[in-house]
């Protein structure tokens, strides 16, 4: 069976959720070898396995932690150019995207970037869904030329538990000579965001974001998040009001998120926004402005005061648990 | 240092539609206008020289119309336009886009290639690390914040897990978010000024690249395409007093608490 590349998205060496989405894409057009770019004393194999990797390249090298992009763009055009999979999968972070593209130049290949899908076509192609313009259509994409490549949105599917082969999962080092070329930006330093103890917003299965409606009180939209097990995210208008970091901005310049809920609070739907949350699979909205455009989008929405809505919300829920209902 | 901005024409937000003969982007009789994100690589392009020296060249690829585009680039105070136009290159992707791009920056002459961050139409953000991958220079991109001194620069960037200041020297690619600078607005001088500067249209095969572009030529195609179905029986209570029980009940029956 033909071989499919599949670039592993990890912390550490704890690999996120995308990662199994993509292997489950992978098993679909063909045998999914993981790449792992890291310390392989990080490398827990049996995270891979479970969703179908049947071996792991592990590439370490300082070059992939401490420059920009290139080095692991060129170490993928290595692997392609010895192994010839017959496709690349690549998440879809603001990183993995810059890799797929320099590799697509690299091999002279089909790129599709932010697919929420990927199926093998009817005339053998790789087959892409790919939402455009903020998420108001779905195209369907095939890839063409060369070896197609495709970074994956996270939160597109829901991997299946325990699907992956039981035999033991092969790992093989591969050590690629780094043209200096590609080390000419250097991350001279870098600044681990502090940790809030909620999920990552790109990845989370919740989303609660608070907009100009706050005042730039974010307290009830935490509680409610909390409460939910939720990521935060913010409007661009209460990130521009210096009210939330920027890192948490959903829309089309901060973060896409594709979340099974997302409760947008105090935010009017401005079409940027929408274009960051419009793939959310139930979307509820509460807003004092019973015309705000979010509501035309909401699954669910109250009109009224966010504050005491959340807040009494969050008490409904903690006591409903706390009975047992 | 020199400094050869890339824009794109784009149509404008409520107009995006798709052609229903060759599932091109619909650009029959949409207002266009230039991207906003490339506002800002504009607005950085001017910083930088204004504190040193050096030509700023807007460059694009597109239409006609597309002229638009370096006008509102010439008028906010870059000194001269390329315009690289031809029917062939109607239905490129992003790899011949580069392409394109990257013989005519190379002609034009660069200490840095400056971009925005994406489009805000095709929204793929891949065009300058494909225009440093064919440029074989180094990238630095999503720059939120960029420094210049002497021929180094150095960013910062807003990663997914982390901020990172990352430093290269030039000849460079260089893109800059929304977060970078606030674009200034032409002034009165400023339009009046752009109307006297060196605008030069190119053909893709003057630049010798004609066969590798448009839709023949891209790596992907697109075979269908649909409307998001609106959302509907979207259900909208007014707060009474219990919106938040509402909302509980809401979330309990959908069985997402």
């Amino acid at each position: 069976m033909s071989e499919i590349l599949v670039v592993v998205d990890h912390i550490g060496g704890a690999v996120r959720k995308t990662t199994a989405e993509l292997l489950t894409c992978a098993r679909r057009l063909g045998e999914p070898s993981a790449v792992y770019f890291g310390a392989e004393d990080g490398l827990i194999p049996g995270q891979l396995a479970r969703y179908g990797a049947t071996k792991v390249y592990v590439l370490d090298d300082d070059a992939y932690r401490d420059c920009l992009v290139a080095p692991k763009a060129e170490a993928l055009a290595h692997l392609v150019a010895t192994r010839r999979p017959a496709a690349v999968l690549i998440p879809s972070t603001l990183e993995g995207k810059e890799v797929a593209a320099r590799l697509s130049i690299k091999t002279d290949s089909g790129l599709v970037t932010d697919a929420s899908d990927i199926v093998r076509g009817e005339d053998g192609a790789v087959e892409t869904a790919k939402p455009v313009f903020g998420g108001a259509f779905t195209t369907t994409v095939s890839i063409t030329k060369g070896t197609p490549i495709v970074t994956l949105k996270p939160n597109s599917l829901t991997p299946p538990e325990n699907a992956g082969a039981t035999v033991p999962i092969e790992v093989e080092t591969v050590d690629v000579a780094v043209s200096d070329a590609a080390k000419a930006a250097r991350i001279i330093r870098r600044e681990s965001r502090a940790d809030l103890g909620r999920p990552d917003l790109a990845h989370a299965s919740i989303v609660v974001s608070g907009g100009r409606g706050t005042g730039g009180d974010f307290d009830a939209v935490e509680a409610f998040a909390d409460c939910l097990g939720a990521a935060v995210g913010a409007s661009r208008a209460a990130v521009d009001a210096g009210w939330y970091p920027h890192a948490l901005q959903v829309g089309q310049t901060g973060v896409t998120v594709t979340p099974q809920l997302y409760v947008a609070s105090g935010i009017s739907g401005a079409i940027q926004h929408i274009a960051g949350m419009r793939s959310s699979r139930t979307v509820v909205a509460v807003n004092k402005d019973p015309d705000a455009p979010i509501f035309g989008l909401a699954d669910f929405g109250v009109v009224g005061d966010l504050t005491s809505v959340l807040v009494q919300a969050t008490t409904e829920i903690d006591s409903r648990r706390a009975s047992g209902a | 240092m020199n400094i050869v901005v890339c824009v794109k024409y784009v149509p404008a937000t409520a107009d995006r539609r798709f052609s229903a003969v060759d599932i091109t982007v619909d650009r029959a009789g949409v207002e266009g206008t230039l991207c906003e994100l490339d506002e800002h690589a504009i607005e950085e392009a001017l910083r930088i020289t204004e504190a040193d020296e050096g030509e700023v060249t807007v460059v694009t690829v597109g239409p006609e119309e597309a002229a638009d585009a370096i006008a509102r680039g010439l008028q906010m105070g870059a000194h001269k336009g390329v315009h690289i136009v031809d029917d062939a290159l109607h239905g490129s992707d992003a790899a011949a886009t580069s392409l394109v791009l990257a013989a005519a920056v190379r002609r034009i002459g660069y200490d840095i290639v400056l971009c925005g961050m994406a489009s805000t139409d095709g929204a793929m953000g891949v065009v300058p690390a494909m225009l440093a991958e064919r440029l074989g220079v180094p990238q630095l991109t999503l720059a939120s914040q960029v420094t210049v001194e002497g021929g180094t620069v150095t960013i910062r960037r807003e990663s997914d897990t982390a901020t990172e200041h990352i430093e290269a020297s030039g000849p460079l690619v260089l893109s800059v978010t929304d977060r970078s600078n606030e674009p200034r607005y032409p002034s009165f001088k400023g339009i009046m000024a752009a109307k006297r500067k060196l605008v030069e249209t190119w053909s893709p095969a003057e630049l010798g690249i004609a066969p590798e572009v448009g839709p023949e030529a891209a790596g992907t195609r697109v075979s269908a395409f649909a409307a998001r179905p609106a959302r509907t029986g979207g259900q909208i209570v007014s707060d009474e007093g219990e919106g938040g029980v509402r909302l509980a009940e809401y979330l309990v029956a959908q069985k997402l608490v």
